[in-house]
């Protein structure tokens, strides 16, 4: 069966359907390409034909390019990868061309057949540039997303959308949708001026035959064809257009930080394909869409937050042979911040709830979150009055356990207190029929001891949610030492209906997450105690493609969370505890009443409103600053490192179970340098053997935390990769 | 190596570079043919009497497109078979005229040029020649490209160059320009006439006396593109992380001002002024240009100083005046401070912060006022230098014969 059709009616009028069998939403390929190729062909040549209508046979139109086949190219081509990528580029920019020009006379611009797309739905990508190709774009009035997000995943439109898409709007307008990837409904996008007509579902097809039977010669002639063009806003070298862009290198520099190099090729791409004809721009495009395909940021980008990120959103690591788990009910135990938002995140799934807290007050406070998050939505105009109240009826805030009846999950997010914990698991227990699973969200709590208050530790897994839990996507799974596989499915499945991404994880302190954050962390704040200036260590996390540096981030947790993990840690650990020189900076700190940003006091100072302004003066009076300034590099490899090594140890001792999760887990639950694909994919970027050097020196400077792991020892002196010795491929 | 020696030097006064100033009724052809003709009307230089014109100009398009150089001569009253090449080294243009003549000579390529520069500011705007230094993404993220006024600002912050210390520089820089135009200290310049002969301009008319009161109340001129739109300290940041931000100081009292002027040298071989009957004023004895970190961009005075002083086998100590373009306060602040100099040999009639400074032009201008204020003063050696965009530095060092 073939993705794209042709059929063509008595009004002469062709229709090209695309429809991927076996897909629920189409994607782009090479061999998709060659179909529509043949079909624009037929409707050029057959002289019966007056034009033809590109839609799909789904309620979509296209999710863009199949990214598997992107990400794979590179390695695909043997000799010369640059070459084929292309060419290839080249041969899709003919296809798309071929549309644009619909056989009119080069001179003249005569002689062309109308060719409009009509989409019925979601339009991304490809799914998009092919439409921008077209004479006319007609969309379906729905609640559908129309753009180009190449960028979110390190690539740019690279299908003659980046080229398109500034000589329609110009530079500073196509900025919202290239470099950001924002997309729109179709009535938005039509505001925008990103499709031409917005039309009832029902007539999509009746009103884009009708445009093509009554289109004249110069409704096919795009401006940037036409005599005369005129970038909107100005070319480069304008008076209007000089401005634009030397302010868009600043700002796209200044806020990528120089490490993601596809917005830096998309500017280029614009701009050098702004000061010549469209088909040159064209090459240009194509020659910037190669270099970034090259790129290894691409690559590691594709891979962990499309592909992998995608496969653990469908169970890639579910326990094979259990039955579907969907939770039909599920307790909430405690209504604080964590509680309430779990309650909402379960509730907008339309999942039934009962929020369960000491006192009635609290319960309320919890559901009343709910219905504040569903005010905001509406103002923002992202929910309506029913899906509010909808939402709310689902959540039964009480005090009373008995609630809990016929709830298959319960998930306790309750005071971080062993006993309180206990006494909560008990009471739930007592309740909860036979088949329910009992989970905790403790951040610190080792989940195999909690489970000893558990009658059915088989039953009890960690669902540890991140804050803000509407906001943060990520989900740790964790499971305890008794946890059986039909608890992990429970999880796994839960997550998949509230559209958050799971790692699941084993039970060790601090679990995955929390434990790689918290020696980043440190780290900053041990160097500040040693005299390396404070907006060093931030600005090197920054230009690490970090959105914070790592003391912004801890008066954003708070000052009195770092103390109180310190002296748990310390309890806990006695002797061996490490970070005594890092308690002396945060413990000080505590002391001074500097408790972080809901302080208005912390490493940072704050103005009246709050507002966050430069590091507090104080701190570099207390621990002044060294007369000796590290390097740059220097200060980012203990940053990196830090976070890194503990991945790596956590492969090791076998609480990470797949590198896809240890990557995709780090960039959604730490804001893990995402153009590195993850502390995994990076340490492939730069190789075993190189990470090993870093990590002499910095023992050798630092101390033995940064001595490197067995294991990377072991992969440096057989040149091993992550991604390939611990293929998920292969081990699944 | 035949000697290079400037004959002769003069310059326009320097007119407020904006539509309401004195000069922005003269096209810049002619304020370049104004001063070529007196050059060649005060030493007779008649026929093909030198082999080329090196003009110095910046912003070369409209009326300063189409090699300017060739135009002015063929304005002047120069005999045709004079060519003109225009050159574009930013802001010491003016004195890289000089010195390519100088290095001309040196090498045997000719025995007499006529160097300088010119600069319509108010009828070229700077800046309307575009750039790919500024424009194309990826030179401008690759260089860090950041304007010249958060440059001079990232110099204060780095050095630690306060908001006072460039205002003071200012005060100062106003004083001894007033002080030496009053006194006539500007022997090398010479009146802007129309073409009637009737006057123009006959002094430098941005001197204004001002005071650190006065400039105190002045705004900063560039903290708003360095910290709101675009946003260039970001960029300036991710280039310096050891900055924790950068403090804005400048503002239009102690950076240099928007300028019309023009400014030409007479500069030959021994052998020549022997023929023409001319006595030398000075000989080149060194010439430097070097490229600095473009993004902090106007630093370059101390390594081209440093390059100068190698070239002639001679010490900081050893010069007895010096001319630093005041481009903004912080880049002679950083001179002074990184050679420790005595602030009473560098710039003692004022700089570009009072009178202006017309791009093109400026560098053979701080040349002429040096050799002025040498032979008023009976000193020996003098040494002149300029920050320049995109990190550049030029410098020579002249000596009295």
């Amino acid at each position: 069966m073939a993705d794209f059709t042709l059929k063509t009616g008595t009004d002469g009028v062709a229709v090209i359907t695309w429809d991927c069998p076996g897909k629920s939403m189409n994607v782009m390929s090479f061999e998709g390409l060659a179909e529509l190729d043949a079909c624009i062909d037929e409707v050029l040549s057959d002289d019966s034909i007056k034009g033809a209508v590109i839609t799909s046979g789904k309620d979509s139109f296209a999710g863009g390019m199949d990214l598997n086949i992107l990400a794979s190219l590179r390695d695909a081509i043997e000799g010369d990868p640059a070459k084929g990528v292309f060419e290839g580029v080249m041969r899709m920019h003919g296809i798309l061309r071929k549309i644009e020009r619909a056989g009119m006379d080069a001179k003249s611009h005569k002689g062309g057949k109308p060719i409009v797309a009509a989409l019925p739905g979601t339009a991304m990508g490809i799914g998009y540039e092919l439409p921008l190709a077209c004479h006319r774009i007609f969309a379906a009035e729905t609640k559908a997303k129309i753009g180009l997000p190449e960028i979110m995943v390190g690539l740019f439109p690279g299908a003659g959308g980046t080229t398109r898409l500034v000589r329609k709007l110009g530079a500073m307008a196509a900025a919202p949708y290239l470099l950001e990837g924002k997309t729109l409904a179709p009535a938005k996008a039509k505001a925008a001026g990103l499709v031409d007509e917005v039309v009832a579902p029902g007539e999509l097809l009746a009103k884009a035959k009708d445009w093509v039977l009554n289109a004249s010669d110069a409704d096919l002639l795009k401006p940037w064809d036409a005599k005369g063009y005129k970038m909107p806003g100005g070319a480069p070298y304008t008076p209007a257009g000089f401005p634009t862009f030397m302010g868009a290198a600043v700002m796209v520099h200044g806020k990528t930080k120089g490490v993601y190099p596809a917005a830096r090729a998309l500017l280029s791409a614009v701009y050098e394909g702004a000061l010549v004809s469209f088909d040159e721009a064209l090459k240009i495009e194509a020659r910037w869409f190669t270099k970034i395909v090259l790129d290894p940021t691409s690559g590691a980008m594709i891979r962990s937050l499309f592909l992998n990120k995608g496969a653990l959103e469908k169970g890639a690591v579910r326990p094979e042979g259990v039955e579907d788990q969907r939770v039909r009910k599920v307790g909430v135990l405690g209504a604080g911040m964590m509680g309430a938002g779990i309650a909402l995140v379960s509730a907008m799934a339309g999942i039934e709830v009962v929020l369960i807290d000491a006192r009635q007050e609290a319960a309320d406070k919890g559901k009343a979150y709910a219905e504040s998050y569903m005010d905001k939505g509406i103002s923002r105009g992202k929910a309506t009055a029913q899906k509010k109240e909808a939402t709310l009826a689902l959540i039964t805030a009480t005090t009373d356990y008995a609630a809990l009846e016929g709830c298959d999950l319960v998930i306790e997010a309750v005071f971080e207190d062993p006993g309180v914990k206990a006494e909560v698991t008990a009471k739930a227990e007592v309740v909860l029929g036979e088949d329910a699973i009992f989970a905790t969200n403790t951040s610190t709590l080792p989940i195999s001891d909690l489970a000893k208050a558990s009658a059915r530790p088989g039953q009890f897994i960690g669902i540890h949610f991140f804050s803000p839990v509407e906001k943060m996507n990520l989900v740790e799974i964790i499971r305890g030492r008794e946890t059986g596989d039909r608890a992990v499915a429970k999880a796994l499945d839960y997550v998949r209906q509230i559209r958050k991404t799971p790692i699941v994880v084993n039970d060790a302190r601090f679990f995955y997450a929390n434990r790689c954050i918290l020696p980043y962390i440190n780290e900053g704040i041990r160097m500040v105690g040693e005299g390396v200036a404070p907006w060093m260590v931030e600005h090197s996390a920054e230009l690490l493609g970090f959105p914070v540096g790592p003391l912004q981030l801890t008066d954003e947790v708070s000052i009195d969370l770092g103390v109180k993990i310190a002296k748990a840690t310390k309890a806990a650990m006695g002797e061996a505890y490490p970070d005594a020189d890092v308690d002396d900076v945060v413990f000080w700190l505590a002391d001074q009443g500097r408790m972080g940003r809901k302080a208005g006091a912390g490493f940072y100072a704050y103005d009246d409103k709050g507002k966050r302004q430069g590091i507090w003066p104080g701190l570099v009076e207390k621990f002044p600053l060294a007369e000796d300034q590290p390097e740059l590099v220097q200060v980012q490899h203990r940053l990196m490192m830090a976070q890194v090594l503990e991945a790596v140890r956590a492969l090791e001792e076998g609480v990470l179970t797949d590198i896809r999760e240890g990557d995709v887990g780090a960039i959604l639950g730490w804001g893990f340098a995402p153009w590195s694909g993850g502390p995994f994919s990076w340490l492939d970027m730069i190789g075993a053997g190189k990470a090993v050097e870093i990590c002499d020196r910095l023992e050798a400077a630092h101390g033995p935390r940064f001595a490197a792991p067995k294991l990377l020892r072991e992969m440096a002196e057989a040149g091993e990769r992550f991604y390939t010795r611990f293929d998920p491929a292969r081990a699944a | 190596m035949t000697d290079a020696y400037i004959y002769d030097a003069l310059r326009t006064p320097r007119g407020k570079g904006k539509p309401d100033g004195t000069l922005h009724q003269v096209p810049a052809v002619r304020l370049s043919a104004l001063v070529l003709n007196e050059l060649a009307r005060r030493n007779q230089l008649e026929g093909h009497a030198v082999e080329d014109v090196i003009w110095g100009n910046v912003t070369q398009v409209g009326e300063q497109g189409a090699c300017l150089a060739r135009a002015a001569v063929l304005y002047s009253d120069l005999d045709e078979r004079i060519p003109g090449v225009s050159i574009n080294r930013f802001c010491a243009s003016g004195l890289e005229a000089v010195n390519m003549a100088a290095n001309q000579i040196r090498g045997g390529a000719g025995e007499a040029f006529i160097a300088g520069g010119v600069e319509s500011m108010s009828r070229v705007p700077m800046g309307s020649d575009g750039g790919a230094i500024a424009a194309d993404p990826f030179l401008a993220m690759k260089s860090y490209f950041v304007p010249q006024g958060i440059s001079a600002d990232i110099i204060a912050t780095t050095f630690g160059f306060s908001r006072e210390d460039a205002d003071a520089l200012a005060v100062e820089s106003q004083r001894r320009a007033k002080v030496a135009t009053e006194e006539g200290r500007f022997k090398s310049q010479i009146p802007v006439t129309d073409i009637n002969g009737l006057p123009i301009l006959e002094h430098d008319e941005m001197i204004r006396e001002t005071s650190a009161e006065t400039l105190a109340a002045l705004n900063p001129s560039f903290k708003q593109m360095g910290e709101v739109m675009p946003g260039f300290d970001q960029v300036a940041l991710m280039k310096y992380p050891e900055l924790e931000r950068v403090e804005h100081i400048h503002h239009a009292g102690n950076s240099s001002g928007i300028a019309d002027g023009a400014a030409a040298v007479l500069v030959g071989s021994k052998a020549f002024g022997e023929r023409h009957g001319l006595k030398p004023r000075a000989r080149v004895v060194a010439t430097s240009r070097v490229g600095t970190d473009p993004t902090i961009m106007l630093t370059g005075p101390v390594p081209a100083t440093e390059r100068v002083l190698a070239a002639a086998g001679m010490q900081f100590s050893d010069i007895d005046l010096f001319e630093v373009n005041e481009a903004f306060a912080s880049v002679v602040l950083r001179f002074l401070t990184h050679f420790n100099a005595d602030t009473a040999k560098v710039n003692v009639n004022g700089g570009a912060i009072a009178m202006g400074h017309p791009l093109g032009a400026t560098g053979a201008i701080i040349l002429s006022t040096l050799l002025d204020e040498m032979e008023r003063t009976d000193r020996e050696t003098g040494l002149a230098t300029l920050c320049i965009g995109s990190g550049m530095g030029a410098a020579t060092i002249i000596e009295r014969v």
